[in-house]
């Protein structure tokens, strides 16, 4: 499964745990959007770490938080391997 | 204070015969340490001492006693005991290098060993070996109260060295004496005795007229139980780690003590039920003790947390809850933490601030943890405690660790380990996890519910028997 897939799984794992119902993501979508609160983006960077072996939100001392769903897939496919 | 006010350790092991201090490899008769007088009444047995006869030069001494394990520890505490100003108790895990600064705040001027080669850097004339009991032409008097010194068990940097009177220690301890005719009964303990929980069972079984049965670190857990039926135990304590350990070895079976006590970690309604279900004859209650502030109250109702009437009643245990901590002004607790740059133990009016954070539901009070442990998520609190003791009402989780991970979102998460009973289905982790789940959602605020739970095959405990919390 690709980057782009895991994460979109993950969300859509997250959002049926915290009860958000998510509008279609699409990569435009604001983060806000999504109806994600804080510690549902803090429980969807934790896991998609030991998924993906990487959280570049840490790694990136002067990383600014995407804003989309598009930054936020492109932060994790930028990663160098 | 006259000689005759004082009343020493050894002035409880008469006049019963057949008490006895075991553990893997001996087993001690009591009465051979008994006063002259309480042995006459035994048949004049031998007089016997630990300490080859010289427990007369430990008289108004400050007397560190670090041994190899427990037999001779409790051997040199009753024989020391109303001999020396002061005596501090080395547990197992003490470090060397924390050594010198407590020798220095205690003011240890003689050492009880049967490790000379840790205290190579010491002066010859403060050793005293310590062994197994010899017979002896005569032996120290009583005529001083000793201090008992007990360090504390924190996790990080040197213990804190805290004082009490054997009176105090033993306020707890209430019409425990057999009848005369009566079974003896055996006292265990998982503990090791030179902490606080342990000594309490120790002084139980020395003051209240029993045997000992000792624990022993590097015993395998089936062997430690077969010993203790063997001895025929009666009355045991431990954490709830250590209990969840026993349940889940599958080794309590023929074990059947009439008197089973849990402290020195929340005991949560799971690990209280499991124990009901094994022993369905004993009596089962927690208590609440701690090095500093002494046994507070036992809750022998069965159920977790402690009535809210126990609060603000004054008396020998006076208790109030400050800022959600439980603090206790108790003739039982410390009198003083000890040594050079030594904190003050209570506040101005001698309660001493426990750090164990508790909450009121209804007409109960319920423990949530330390004031320490406290994992920070976006600037929520969250005990891990409390998440902790919903995993363990799983039927199939037998204990669990919920610990702090780092977020760059919001600092941190809660995330939980989770060790299942034994025979559990390992191809049905997916549901459990998911059923461990569910009921986080519905028993707790959604920022306590864990990000992820890993299933682990055992969480270590410290060698003070509870949960290691050190990377929490």
């Amino acid at each position: 499964m690709s980057v782009r897939l895991r994460i979109i799984a993950a969300i859509k794992q997250i959002a049926e745990e915290q009860n958000v119902t998510l509008p279609p993501l699409t990569d435009d979508l604001s983060l806000h959007e999504t109806g994600f609160d804080s510690l549902a983006f803090a429980i969807l960077v934790a896991r998609l770490e030991d998924d993906l072996g990487t959280d570049p939100f840490t790694l990136a001392e002067d990383a600014a938080f995407p804003h989309t769903i598009g930054d936020f897939i492109r932060a994790y496919e930028n990663v160098p391997a | 204070m006259s000689p005759r006010e004082i009343f020493a350790l050894r002035d409880h092991l008469g006049p019963v015969a057949g008490r006895t201090i075991s553990d893997t490899q001996h087993i001690i008769a009591l009465s051979a340490l008994a006063t002259q007088s309480a042995r006459a009444t035994q048949g004049a047995r031998a007089m016997q001492s630990c300490l080859g006869g010289r427990g007369g030069e430990l008289a108004g001494r400050s007397v560190l006693l670090a041994t190899s394990g427990q037999l001779l520890a409790g051997l040199a505490m009753i024989e020391i005991d109303g001999v020396a100003r002061r005596l501090l108790l080395c547990p197992p895990d003490l470090r060397d290098d924390h050594l010198a600064s407590i020798v220095g705040d205690a003011g240890i001027d003689a050492v009880v060993t049967d490790q000379p080669e840790r205290f190579a850097n010491l002066d010859s004339d403060l050793m005293f070996p310590v062994a197994l009991p010899q017979p002896v032409e005569s032996r120290a008097q009583t005529s001083r109260a000793t201090e008992w010194l007990m360090l504390t068990s924190g996790t990080s940097g040197v213990p804190k060295i805290v004082g009490h009177m054997l009176e105090g220690l033993c306020g707890a301890i209430v019409g425990d004496n057999p009848a005369p005719g009566a079974a003896i009964p055996v006292w265990a303990t998982f503990y090791d005795i030179r902490r606080y929980g342990g000594l309490q069972i120790f002084l139980r079984a020395i003051v209240g007229g029993g045997s000992m049965v000792l624990s022993d670190a590097d015993e395998p857990l089936a062997n430690h139980v077969a010993r203790l039926k063997a001895c025929g135990v009666t009355h045991t304590s431990g954490t709830p780690s250590h209990w969840r350990k026993l349940l889940m070895s599958g080794a309590a079976s023929g074990f059947a003590p009439r008197y089973v006590r849990l402290s020195g970690e929340i005991a949560d309604q799971a690990v209280l039920d499991g124990l009901s279900q094994a022993f369905p004859a004993a009596s089962i209650g927690h208590a609440y003790a701690s090095t500093e502030a002494g046994v507070g109250f036992a809750v022998n109702d069965g159920r977790e947390g402690f009535p809210a009437a126990l609060i603000g009643q004054g008396g020998a245990v006076d208790m109030k809850v400050v800022d959600g901590s439980l603090r206790i002004r108790s003739k039982r607790a410390a009198h003083a933490y000890v040594g050079r740059n030594a904190a003050a133990l209570t506040d101005d009016d001698g309660f001493v601030d426990t750090g164990d954070m508790v909450e009121l539901r209804g007409d109960r009070y319920y423990f949530v943890g330390r004031r320490n442990g406290i994992i920070n998520v976006g600037g929520l609190k969250v005990h891990p405690e409390e998440i902790e003791a919903v995993i363990n009402g799983h039927p199939e989780a037998l204990m669990s660790r919920a610990k702090s991970r780092r977020s760059p979102i919001t600092g941190s998460i809660v995330v939980a380990d989770v060790v299942l009973t034994e025979g559990s289905d390992a191809t049905r982790s997916d549901a459990i996890r998911n059923e461990i789940l569910s009921e986080c959602q519905a028993k707790l605020a959604a920022h306590k519910v864990p990000a992820m739970i890993r299933f682990v095959a055992a969480l270590d405990v410290t060698p003070a028997g509870k949960l290691a919390r050190a990377d929490a």
